[in-house]
């Protein structure tokens, strides 16, 4: 039901999350953020089941801020991203897992920016785009299809768009809108609000 | 081990094709019957039963099966041969039977593990207007990006053409082959897209 999607670019990555909170059948929330902000240049996208979702990342959250107030500078990308899937793998085995669906998405100064998809059995993979939940069936290909490496900001965009417009078509459940977010060297950046308009 | 040629796409007769996927045994079985089925009612009646017809046959034959482990998801496809152009019967027809009981005329399907996938695909590139080749081209790019994705899709890709003169059939090719092609394709497009920034700046 839940749908995320990111796309790394040569200096960026555009993640981009959908705004519905459900219950059963209903839309409780229309405008609810599922990107926690890890640091100023990491976000954590993530889904899953209700209460593990907020329980899990704002878990994280907590520990990347207390790693750099305890050493006085921030986890990379990459460490934070092995971080949060040793913490997954741990709870996996144990009574209590958490079944959550993560994209975290970085900018590290050193090795630019970085995508990781982890799944709820923990799996952790650097990717030039992924998406999670029933949605990315149907834009993988479209990703496929389309990206380059050397995308500009306005082209990840455009891509970003075919993907909703394509959910738009197919899917069956309604998604209206969607939060997106660019990283880069200057740090996190809110994008306009994408709205899948009528049919 | 299989041995005879295994095809997803089988002509039934010259106007009429079906594509098949869900459990292949089931799909194997099902087709012979409703091969059989036709047969005979053209023997009978002395005309082909219209593709409408046909497939309210099958979904009425699998519908004793609903709620059983039989899994069979086919498309029928059809440009009949009639005498008025202008009856309701006359035209390409393209209909999706399912053994959950589902029959639905379209002028689009995707069937499949990989349907997702592939209609991704299909949906960006689609129009009324297309033609021959650039349908050929368009189909082809689905099947290819969905057995890329999908597990259980995959090695090759069939094409057949139904017209009112019948169904043709293009060479089967082979999806390794189209993916170093795009591959190729891809580079191709990155040395432009370098060279051309190289040049203006």
């Amino acid at each position: 039901m839940e749908y995320l999607i990111g796309i790394q670019g040569p200096d960026f990555v555009l993640v981009a999350a959908d705004n519905v909170a459900a219950n059963s059948i209903l839309q409780m929330k229309h405008d609810a953020d599922k990107m926690f902000k890890l640091s100023e240049k990491i976000l954590l996208l993530c889904v899953g089941e209700a209460g593990d979702t907020a329980q899990f990342a704002e878990y994280i959250q907590k520990n990347v801020q207390l790693y750099k107030m305890r050493n006085g500078y921030e986890l990379s990308p990459s460490a934070a991203a092995n971080f949060t899937r040793k913490n997954l793998a741990d709870y996996l085995r144990s009574r209590t897992p958490y079944h959550v669906n993560l994209l975290l998405a970085g900018y590290d100064d050193t090795d630019g920016p970085g995508l990781y998809y982890m799944d709820y059995l923990s799996a952790l993979a650097k990717a030039p785009f992924a998406a999670h939940g029933y949605g990315a069936f149907l834009t993988l290909s479209i990703l496929d299809q389309h990206y380059r490496p050397d995308l500009t900001r306005d082209e990840a965009v455009d891509l970003l768009k075919k993907c909703i417009e394509e959910l738009r078509k197919r899917f069956i459940l309604n998604l209206p809108s969607f939060t997106v977010r660019v990283i880069d060297k200057e740090g996190i950046h809110d994008l306009e609000t994408l709205t899948s308009g009528p049919k | 081990m299989i041995t005879f040629p295994l095809t997803i796409i089988t002509p039934i007769h010259s106007h009429l094709v079906i594509t098949s996927s869900g459990s292949g045994a089931d799909c194997m079985l099902w087709e012979r019957i409703l091969a059989r089925e036709i047969r005979l009612y053209h023997l009978r009646h002395r005309r082909r039963l219209s593709i409408c017809g046909t497939a309210k046959l099958l979904s009425l034959m699998l519908h004793p099966f609903k709620g059983t482990e039989l899994c069979v998801a086919l498309t029928l496809q059809d440009v009949p041969v009639t005498a008025h152009s202008a009856s309701p019967n006359s035209g390409p027809k393209l209909i999706y039977v399912c053994s959950d009981g589902a029959r639905l005329q379209g002028d689009v399907f995707s069937v499949g593990s990989g349907s997702p996938y592939a209609y991704g695909v299909l949906d960006g590139g689609l129009r009324w207007g297309l033609s021959k080749e650039e349908a050929v081209s368009l189909a082809r790019e689905a099947v290819f990006r969905a057995t890329h994705r999908d597990a259980y899709s995959g090695n090759s890709v069939d094409l057949f053409h139904i017209t009112a003169q019948g169904w043709s059939q293009r060479t089967r090719e082979d999806l390794r082959e189209e993916y170093y092609r795009d591959m190729k394709r891809r580079e191709k497009i990155a040395e432009e897209r370098r060279r051309v920034t190289t040049s203006d700046g």
